[in-house]
């Protein structure tokens, strides 16, 4: 294939419960070091969330991080840090050529509560309502204040799509650039969700939020004992260019991304469906040219509840049951589920796979539940498999959205090391 | 409340919301905005913060009341009186 149709990663910002950057994420990961802790969450007390403790003012004024928003300022630090890692010169780049692609849970609903909060503290004065609501919650708003930040020109948009939106955002990143629509995508996904009490209510209610005396065991997929999601915020955004700019530039390249799908389950608001999700994880791998004993790695979306794991075990148990040499881990056990982020951030997390062989393990699954039961499944312990060429990387969400995405070494070119 | 009273309610509110901005020498004749990076936006943070911790309310007719420290608190003083 010619290079101009061939889409690399040169880059990679991220902020996760557990690491600022992804050398810290992928050591915590190793290490089996948890970033869920128990935080105080507005009228519910203590819960267990995952909270960044990045540096909000290392690339924003404390004046624009007071007028933004929590998404926006992990917005603004990881293609900050994202276009650091990939070397970018602005002066080499025409900067109405770049894009900006963010996939997303939800927005708005941290902004909402505040005002909400603020007016019953002011006995319901309206006129208190601030006038920084609309560009604050309006659905663009994290990758509009990334092109503010940047001065970038090009398009920018968020891609809703509930806890899939980072696979969702990196997918249109490479559409985009497949198009000939922009030259550079910044693209990923974000979330702030675990600074909202309604996230956490509506979990509690479902009977779906994770709780646990030690906050570090609380994200347990997978396991026996498994009682919920952790709450997370977090945030990935990738560089994405084609193939022959970064041969050009002599960038760094993390991988290719050569197949990915996204289907619809069309048959419920929350509970997951087996079988979509299998067509839609080959569907990515028929559109990598692969078969399903190629993908050498798959992470699963795996969130700790008690359905969902037993669903995806279920299709990853089907979709790969001609392939003897998969393996298969979950991220979500170090960090919790950072939702609209999760998807970017928990691929970042196995990219080092591709250079040190190493799988990271899956947390917190010391009793494995003979329903989610895979084989190659790696748990608790890293494991070393020598070589590592492709990685399938799941991401599910409500209202049945399935997406994966298959990300490929590209072992003639130069890597980087974490 | 005192005139220096009244400033320094003016003065902290602009200290939040533009926290980046150095509030320690500002000429009271001269026009905020000529001293200090703020927009629109920032003079409607400075009306709903008085109305908000101070119960003072200031009518959209009266924003260039706010040009600057001097004609602050020669506006918001009978305010709080």
């Amino acid at each position: 294939m010619n290079d101009t149709q061939r889409i690399v990663i040169t880059g990679i910002g991220l902020t996760a419960p557990n690491g600022n950057s992804l050398p810290e994420f992928r050591e915590n990961l190793l290490n089996c070091v948890s970033g869920v802790a128990h935080h105080e969450i507005r009228y519910m007390g203590k819960q267990v969330a995952g909270m960044c403790n990045f540096d909000e003012y290392k690339y924003q004024s404390k004046k624009l991080r007071r007028r933004g928003t929590r998404a926006g300022s992990i917005s603004i630090y990881c293609a900050n840090e994202a276009i650091a890692d990939a070397g970018i010169e602005w002066t080499n780049i025409d900067k109405s050529q770049v894009g900006v692609y963010l996939g997303i849970t939800e927005h708005g609903n941290v902004e909402t509560e505040e005002e909400i909060f603020q007016m019953h503290q002011n006995n319901l004065d309206y006129k208190l309502w601030s006038p920084h609501h609309n560009p604050r919650t309006v659905a663009n708003s994290p990758a509009g204040e990334v092109t503010l930040n940047l001065n970038i020109t090009g398009p920018h948009y968020t891609l809703g799509s509930a806890c899939a939106g980072g696979n969702v955002g990196i997918i249109q990143g490479v559409q985009q650039l497949l198009l000939g629509e922009v030259d550079l995508a910044l693209a990923g996904g974000i979330s702030e969700s675990s600074q909202t009490f309604g996230i956490f209510a509506a979990f509690a209610a479902q009977g779906a939020l994770a709780h646990h005396d030690d906050p570090t065991k609380a994200s347990r997929p997978l396991d026996k004992n498994r009682n919920g999601i952790a709450i997370s915020e977090g945030g990935a955004v990738y560089v994405l260019e084609r193939l022959s700019d970064a041969k050009k530039r002599s960038a760094k390249i993390y991988g290719e991304i050569i197949g990915y799908a996204i289907n619809s389950d069309a048959t419920d608001f929350v509970n997951p469906n087996s079988e979509r999700q299998v067509q839609c994880m080959h569907k990515a791998i028929k559109r990598a040219g692969l078969t399903v004993s190629d993908i050498d790695l798959v992470n699963m979306h795996a969130t700790g509840t008690g359905t969902g794991d037993v669903n995806e075990t279920n299709a990853v148990r089907t979709a790969f049951s001609d392939s003897k040499s998969t393996y298969v881990n979950f991220t979500k056990g170090h960090i919790g589920h950072c939702m609209g982020a999760a998807g970017a951030l928990e691929l970042a997390g196995n990219l080092p796979s591709f250079t040190d062989g190493i799988i990271h393990p899956g947390m917190n699954c010391t009793d494995l539940d003979p329903e989610c039961a895979l084989p190659n499944l790696v748990v608790n312990e890293p494991k070393l498999v020598g070589n590592v060429n492709t990685i399938l990387n799941n991401s599910f969400g409500m209202l049945g959205i399935n997406s994966a995405l298959i990300i490929k070494k590209i072992p003639s070119l130069r890597r980087t090391h974490t | 409340m005192t005139a220096s009273e009244v400033r320094q309610i003016v003065v902290d509110i602009i200290s939040d919301i533009a926290p980046d901005e150095d509030t320690s020498g500002l000429d009271d004749a001269k026009s905020l905005r000529e001293q200090l990076d703020l927009d629109s936006m920032d003079f409607l943070d400075i009306v709903m913060e008085l109305r908000k911790r101070h119960k003072v309310e200031v009518p959209q007719e009266d924003y260039p009341r706010l040009a600057s420290l001097a004609s602050c608190v020669e506006y918001l003083s009978p305010k709080f009186a």
